[in-house]
């Protein structure tokens, strides 16, 4: 009588009245059982994990989807032809559009990008190229990242003092101007992460040709890190298309057509800021457009930037 | 066609870090000269000194003299000026990534300042057959991307764009280092070739490689160069008990 | 210590050469024993040897070529390593002359004893000495040591030219004696050789510790002075 026999014969006693179970409670159908309840552990967690991870992408998406699904439903019905060609009317009339805002928002963003973007970039370039580890280069981190966070209503009161009081008037100038310093910190900043990123053995590669430092920076360095830097100019510009209290003091609006820079002139956020606060129904409605509109038309010229760049930069590249 | 090259008393530092002590050394034109070493004794750092790409590090410092072909590569001439001629080959394959090949074999020459197209287009041929390349991209010059080459064609793109500019001098620094057995060989083989027309001054760790390729073999050692004689030499029978102990690797 | 394995691995290589060598040393005692005391069974013995001597120098020829392939030496190990080889050779001529003398004395054994005004036995003695010291050379890797033997080479070679003259002399003038002559001859003549060997031996050394290739130095000393 081997152990072999004796084990057999207390196996089938067990599984003979309890059946399957009772084989977890032997030493070889133990350790199988272990293993069992460890893998169910390590499904659950993964899945509660998942769980976890599918919920908050859907708690951040669900907001944007709810506003622009709401936008579409209160705005759509109010665009017609004449939003888009026609300027506002009198108080009291019915109709007309907000082709005034648009061009006024599309001239304020070309005046702020054409500040905002070449010295933003500017800055960048210092940052990672020139004044890496020096403290000006520090220094001039520091108050990008102060500028960023001035709230936009007090830089729209900066710059009435600076620019408006001395030319007595309010201008699409000084709203560009006001757009234009929000968005040199984010270009600032992104240029100067894109370039960082570029492996230093590019512009190793670029030295030892006898390139001059400059020119390296300019055709190489920048060239390849230019797709993340347009993205940051991209994120600045959509930033910048939908503040409404700088505009306040500088820009100032304008129920009229304006294409002038010395002069006030509309803008989107504005007008729809104007005339959410009216009571009047139709200036409500036409809110509700303007909104659609801005969100849509932010939307298009970020798409048309992607567009036009990736055709020209990275093929086959990785 | 090559010049040859004298160091004198060259002394460089990193900071405080006296990286290279007192080399003296005379490298022969149109051959290839191999240095060799262990990790960390400067034998990247002498070639670096040779093209002045050492100075692109902030705390770097150099006294000493390098005279190559004439010129007092310190003294008559500027970092850019130096680098035209003395062209470099970096041991991780670097081609510029946004760019396809033929831009990369021109960036040398367009970036200053060439842009006749008919040159260029002369230019990159001939760098490209010089370094053993043409037969394979010759149908992909604008299409293919730089990067999209296998690692051993962008290590001779490499070449290629370094050839394009015309340098006198070829530095390389551990140049197959990164590459497999057959693209090595075939590296090693466009050496012998270019030695009729470059100086060339290969950095490398592999022994063998060193003792194939060159005419003549320095050894270095803690930022001094301990022996410098022909490469059958070093091998066979070096003068020095510490070049025998790190070529036979007995350490301690 | 870096390297353990190959370093090992080049001591196992010395200690083959080295039981080669004491097979070779053995078979020339043998054989100017046999000599001496005109005993055939000797001579057997000899030939058993010589079995075993070139057993060995397949083996230890494989083993250097293989160290050659794996291990890729440098420097001293390499020219220690091609140096085994050449005095691996060495070795084996060295017992194939035995095995030659060995032969010489049987064929002795069938003729009468003779007189011959030559001293075998001195020379068998110094060649004899000549590839123990060039060994000892080897295992103690003395240069200087080496170049003695290459000196002692010019003594043996004067001892087999003045056999020679007197053997052939012996050959012309007692006619009857020259199946004797010409076997003393022929011995003499394999302990030159052994002695020659002896001397490529200590050469081989002496390139292995020095790096300096002294071979064939009096005939190129002869071309430089012409």
């Amino acid at each position: 009588m081997g152990g072999y026999t004796r084990s057999a014969i207390v196996n089938a006693l067990r599984t003979g009245i309890r059946g399957q179970r009772s084989v977890k409670n032997t030493g070889e159908g133990k350790l199988k059982n272990e293993h069992k309840i460890r893998a169910k552990i390590r499904a659950l967690c993964d899945g509660a994990v998942t769980g976890l991870a599918v919920l908050a992408t859907v708690l951040v998406v669900a907001p944007l989807v709810a506003i622009f699904v709401y936008l579409v439903y209160k705005g759509a019905s109010s665009l017609n032809l004449a939003f888009f060609i026609e300027v506002p009317k009198p108080v009291g009339e019915v109709g007309g559009g907000m082709a005034n805002a648009i061009l006024g928002s599309a001239i304020l963003l070309a005046v702020g990008s054409a500040i905002g973007v070449p010295v933003g970039i500017a800055g960048g370039i210092f940052l990672a190229e020139y004044g890496r580890g020096t403290k000006l280069a520090n220094a001039v981190r520091f108050t990008a990242d102060v500028l960023n966070g001035v709230p936009s209503i007090v830089m729209g009161i900066a710059i009435y003092s600076l620019i408006v009081v001395p030319q007595g008037h309010f201008s699409a100038f000084s709203g560009g101007v006001a757009l234009g310093i929000m968005m040199i910190p984010t270009v600032c900043r992104t240029t100067e992460e894109m370039l960082l990123m570029v492996p230093n053995a590019v512009r190793e590669a670029a030295l030892a040709l006898g390139v001059p430092n400059w020119r390296s920076v300019l055709a190489i360095t920048v060239k390849t890190a230019s797709p993340g830097i347009i993205t940051g100019c991209m994120l600045a510009f959509a930033r910048v298309a939908g503040e409404t209290a700088p505009l306040i003091f500088t820009a100032f609006g304008n129920v009229g057509w304006n294409a002038r820079l010395d002069e006030p002139i509309a803008a989107l956020p504005l007008q729809i800021y104007v005339y959410a606060l009216s009571p009047y129904d139709d200036w409500h409605r036409l809110a509700w457009a303007g909104s659609l509109v801005l969100i849509v038309l932010i939307v298009l010229a970020v798409s048309l930037v992607r567009y036009v760049t990736s055709r020209g930069v990275l093929k086959g590249a990785s | 066609m090559g010049v040859g090259i004298e160091v004198t008393t060259l002394n460089a530092w990193y900071g405080t870090n006296h990286a290279l002590q007192d080399i003296n050394v005379n490298i022969s034109a149109n051959q290839a000269t191999a240095l060799i070493g262990p990790s960390g004794c400067g034998k990247s750092t002498f070639v670096r000194c040779l093209n002045r790409m050492h100075e692109t590090i902030p705390v770097a410092r150099v006294t000493g003299t390098v005279l190559i072909g004439d010129l007092d590569i310190y003294k008559d001439i500027t970092p850019v000026e130096i680098r035209r001629r003395v062209g470099m080959v970096f041991q991780r394959p670097n081609p510029f990534p946004t760019m396809s090949i033929y831009e990369n074999v021109a960036a040398g020459l367009k970036l200053n300042g060439y842009s006749s197209r008919h040159v260029l287009d002369e230019i990159v041929e001939r760098s490209l057959r010089n370094s053993a390349l043409w037969d394979e991209v010759k149908d992909d010059l604008k299409k293919k991307s730089g990067a999209s080459l296998s690692g051993g064609q962008q290590q001779r793109l490499c070449i290629a764009r370094a050839l394009a500019v015309d340098p006198e001098v070829l530095l390389m620094d551990e140049p197959a280092s990164a590459l497999d057995p057959v693209s090595t060989a075939k590296i090693e083989d466009l050496i012998f070739q270019l030695k009729a027309q470059y100086t060339i001054v290969i950095v490398t760790h592999n022994m063998q490689q060193a003792a194939r390729v060159a005419e003549k073999t320095g050894f270095f050692l803690n930022g001094r160069m301990v022996e410098f004689d022909s490469t059958d030499k070093i091998f066979t029978n070096p003068s020095d008990k510490r070049t025998e102990d790190y070529i036979t690797g007995r350490f301690g | 210590m870096t390297r353990i394995r190959f370093q090992q691995n080049l001591e196992e290589l010395k200690e083959k050469l080295l039981v080669m060598a004491g097979l070779a040393e053995q078979a020339i005692q043998r054989a100017i024993d046999a000599y001496r005391k005109r005993d055939l069974s000797i001579c057997d013995q000899v030939s058993r040897g010589e079995i075993d001597i070139n057993r060995m120098e397949r083996e230890i020829d494989q083993a250097a070529l293989d160290l050659l392939a794996m291990e890729q030496p440098m420097a001293g190990d390499l020219r220690f390593i091609l140096s085994v080889i050449k005095i691996n050779a060495e070795l084996e001529r060295v017992g194939d002359a035995a095995e030659s003398i060995s032969d010489r004395v049987r064929h002795m054994e069938r003729m009468a004893a003779a007189e011959l005004p030559v001293n075998i036995p001195k020379m068998a003695t110094m060649a004899s000495a000549m590839v123990h010291k060039s060994l000892q050379s080897f295992i103690e890797a003395d240069a200087e040591m080496a170049r003695s033997v290459l000196t002692m080479d010019d003594a043996v070679d004067a001892m087999k030219k003045a056999d020679f003259k007197s053997l052939m002399k012996v050959m012309e003038e007692q006619s009857h004696l020259a199946p004797q002559a010409l076997n003393a001859l022929m011995i003499s003549r394999s302990l030159e050789r052994v002695a020659d060997h002896a001397t490529n031996i200590a050469e081989d050394v002496i390139f292995w510790v020095e790096g300096e290739d002294v071979r064939h130095h009096k005939s190129l000393n002869i071309n430089a002075a012409q």
